[in-house]
């Protein structure tokens, strides 16, 4: 025996090391059809790992005081060593996640990834969505700029709107009346604290794929399927081994992302004003509210959601009810899809023409709630509000109208 | 269904053409970040100038001296009048509260002027003052109405009266007249003010041409990392059938 086996077994015989390498790389049977979609899950790890440790950079340089958080942010620019590759990284990473968590869900979307068994995998992942968003949330007030403050002080408000409990809910959330400097702290101390519950989160995620079996763009169970392939008698036969098949592959989609992500942070890095907004290079100020207040690209869908809903009794609560029901939704989705197959590409026209107007219709809300509202604007929100919910809650009606075709015994290539 | 499909294409419609709304034209500040003599003469106008009541706070004066190619004593002797000391940064004396009480507002900080209001902007502003006998000094500017800054840069500019069409409460701005011509003639001072902006568009954000320059080392290096990955992967994949 050699002395690196020697090793191994050393702990082997203390901890799984082996059995957790096998189980869950070396002897993980994927199904061999990935295709694009299927990068989506690794980047988002690779970009969560890459949010925490700029992150804990930041945070070295970062003050977290209303006096000087602008001017911290400036020293981190400016004076830090390589402060603003990692404050790009930074913030272009915050966008970066969203692009390719989006991405991944809607691959989930597609090839009804969330049906059973995979119920309890698609509401974690939905959870890991909220958080990420409250994260997200949180650390855009960080900068302290204009849209930093603005942006904050409206989506606090929203909490606001609620009837009785609302004024003191603001006010529990922020500990002032106003988005203030003991707001910024707590939500420094938060921002530095959910992203490892996000990587736990992200655990237990994997945890629960691994326990199901991945999905794939045919919808087919491999698990199901004929057994023997070329590494194992028992193992399915439309499946290969994780490691190193997919961890290769893998590594292209990473290279392919950082080319990307690279020509971003070094060649654009506020993305024409949508990944770092204009406005927030002025310092925060209370008394100047900004001539138009936009969140962050990866907000506005459900910020335009909001928007559209009218207020009752000059309330604005309805829309923020019907902003959260549209978050709210996804966990909902296992049980909504009544199709007898599971993926895109056996569904027939109609879920392919009603899915490609989702698509449309996400997109579109997410422009307008980048806009002012206009009264054409305010009406088009309120039709892609209405379609949002309709492709959601009248699922489990066309899903059974569909004319499905038949899904084939194995994965095609 | 098909009027759902009708109403969301009629709704993306109006997404295709979104123009600006009625606000003044910007001019486009064709400026180089590279060109060093450029920032080197902005510069000057901008001690000379800005810097009495405007700060920049972020900038430190040796900072400059490297990314715009000059020594610390050139810059000592040159362009530094509020302190003696090259790591500063390019504070005022100017009491923040005073300064509010003269002008009506204190004059911001323009360390990130440039990246809050864009290069065009700046551009635009420094070129547009008019007189205006109805302001406290005597001026006001087309991109910033009413603004409480006088035009510092009279004797280089000299005034201009701005031309506007149609009546009181919708004017429409037609263009400037120089009434009183300054030191500079219009393209010598346009050309000084394209230098100011050059120089605060490098103070908005110094690592800009370095992060370009590393950038397209690091965009070589990561397509070269996507070819072998991609070699790898065929390779292994081989098995896969």
């Amino acid at each position: 025996m050699s002395m690196m086996s020697n090793v191994v077994d050393w702990i082997d015989r203390r901890y799984p090391m082996t059995q957790v390498w096998n189980e869950h790389l070396a002897q993980y049977y994927a199904p061999k059809n990935f295709n694009f979609w299927y990068y989506m899950g690794s980047l988002a790890m690779l970009v969560l790992v890459m949010q925490i440790v700029t992150g804990v950079w930041l945070a070295m340089s970062y003050k977290p005081d209303a006096e000087l958080a602008f001017g911290s942010v400036e020293y981190i620019m400016r004076d830090v060593e390589w402060g603003w590759l990692i404050r790009y990284m930074h913030s272009t990473g915050a966008s970066a996640f969203f692009v390719v968590i989006y991405l991944h869900m809607f691959r989930g979307l597609m090839y009804g990834s969330y049906r059973e068994p995979r119920e309890l995998l698609w509401i974690i992942g939905v959870l890991i969505y909220v958080v990420m968003m409250a994260t997200a949330f949180m650390g855009y007030l960080l900068p302290w700029g204009q849209m930093s403050y603005w942006g904050a002080q409206v989506i606090v408000n929203l909490f606001s709107a609620v009837p009785v409990i609302g004024p003191d809910l603001g006010v529990w959330i922020r500990g002032d009346y106003v988005i203030s400097d003991v707001t910024l702290n707590r939500f420094f101390a938060l921002h530095f604290l959910l992203p490892f519950i996000l990587a736990a989160l992200v655990f237990v995620h994997i945890v629960a794929l691994h326990k199901v079996g991945s999905n794939n763009p045919d919808g087919i169970e491999i698990k199901k399927g004929p057994k023997g392939n070329r590494w194992s008698e028992t193992a399915p036969a439309d499946g290969i081994p994780f490691h190193p098949y997919y961890s290769v592959k893998d590594i292209v989609g990473v290279a392919g992302f950082l080319f990307l992500f690279a020509a971003v942070v070094f060649f654009a890095p506020e993305m024409g004003g949508f990944f770092i907004e204009y406005p927030n290079f002025e310092p925060a100020n209370p008394l100047k509210t900004p001539e138009h207040i936009a969140p962050v690209w990866y907000f506005t869908p459900f910020y335009a959601i909001l928007r559209a809903v009218p207020s009752v009794a000059g309330s604005a609560f309805p829309g923020v009810v019907a902003m959260f029901a549209s978050i709210l939704v996804l966990f909902f989705l296992p049980w909504l899809d009544k199709s007898p197959v599971k993926s895109v590409r056996y569904k027939g026209t109609l879920y392919k023409v009603l899915l490609g107007l989702f698509v449309i219709d996400f997109i579109m809300l997410g422009y307008l709630g980048v806009k002012p509202t206009t009264d054409l604007y305010k009406f088009m929100a309120q039709v892609g509000t209405i379609y949002y919910f309709a492709f959601f809650l009248a699922m489990p009606w066309y899903s059974k109208m569909d004319k499905t075709k038949p899904v084939p015994e194995r994965v095609t290539q | 269904m098909k009027k759902l499909i009708i109403a969301l294409v009629m709704a993306a419609m109006p997404m295709l053409g979104f123009a600006a709304g009625g606000k003044v034209q910007l001019n486009h500040a064709d400026i180089d970040l590279t060109d060093q003599e450029s920032l080197q003469r902005g510069a000057r106008l901008f001690v000379n100038y800005c810097l009495n009541c405007h700060s920049a706070k972020y900038q430190r004066y040796n900072r400059m001296a490297r990314d715009l190619g000059m020594t610390e004593d050139e810059v000592k002797e040159n362009l530094m009048f509020a302190t003696d000391k090259i790591g500063d940064t390019m504070n005022i004396a100017m009491p923040e509260a005073q300064a509010a009480k003269w002008f009506g507002t204190a004059p911001p900080d323009l360390s990130v002027i440039t990246r809050a209001r864009g290069s065009d902007w700046v551009y635009t502003y420094l070129t547009s003052f008019y007189i205006d006998e109805k302001r406290p000094f005597g001026v006001n500017n087309t991109v910033f109405p009413d603004v409480g800054m006088p035009h510092v840069m009279w004797k280089l500019q000299g005034f201009q009266k701005a031309n506007f069409s149609g009546d009181e409460d919708h004017r429409v701005f037609e263009g400037f007249e120089l009434v009183e011509p300054g030191e500079m003639s219009a393209e010598e001072f346009d050309a000084a003010m394209l230098d100011l902006t050059a120089f605060m568009t490098y103070v908005g954000d110094p690592i800009q041409v370095e992060r370009h320059r590393i950038g397209v080392w690091v965009l070589i290096f990561i397509a070269i990392f996507f070819v072998l990955a991609y070699l790898l992967k065929k390779e292994y994949w081989k098995d896969v059938h």
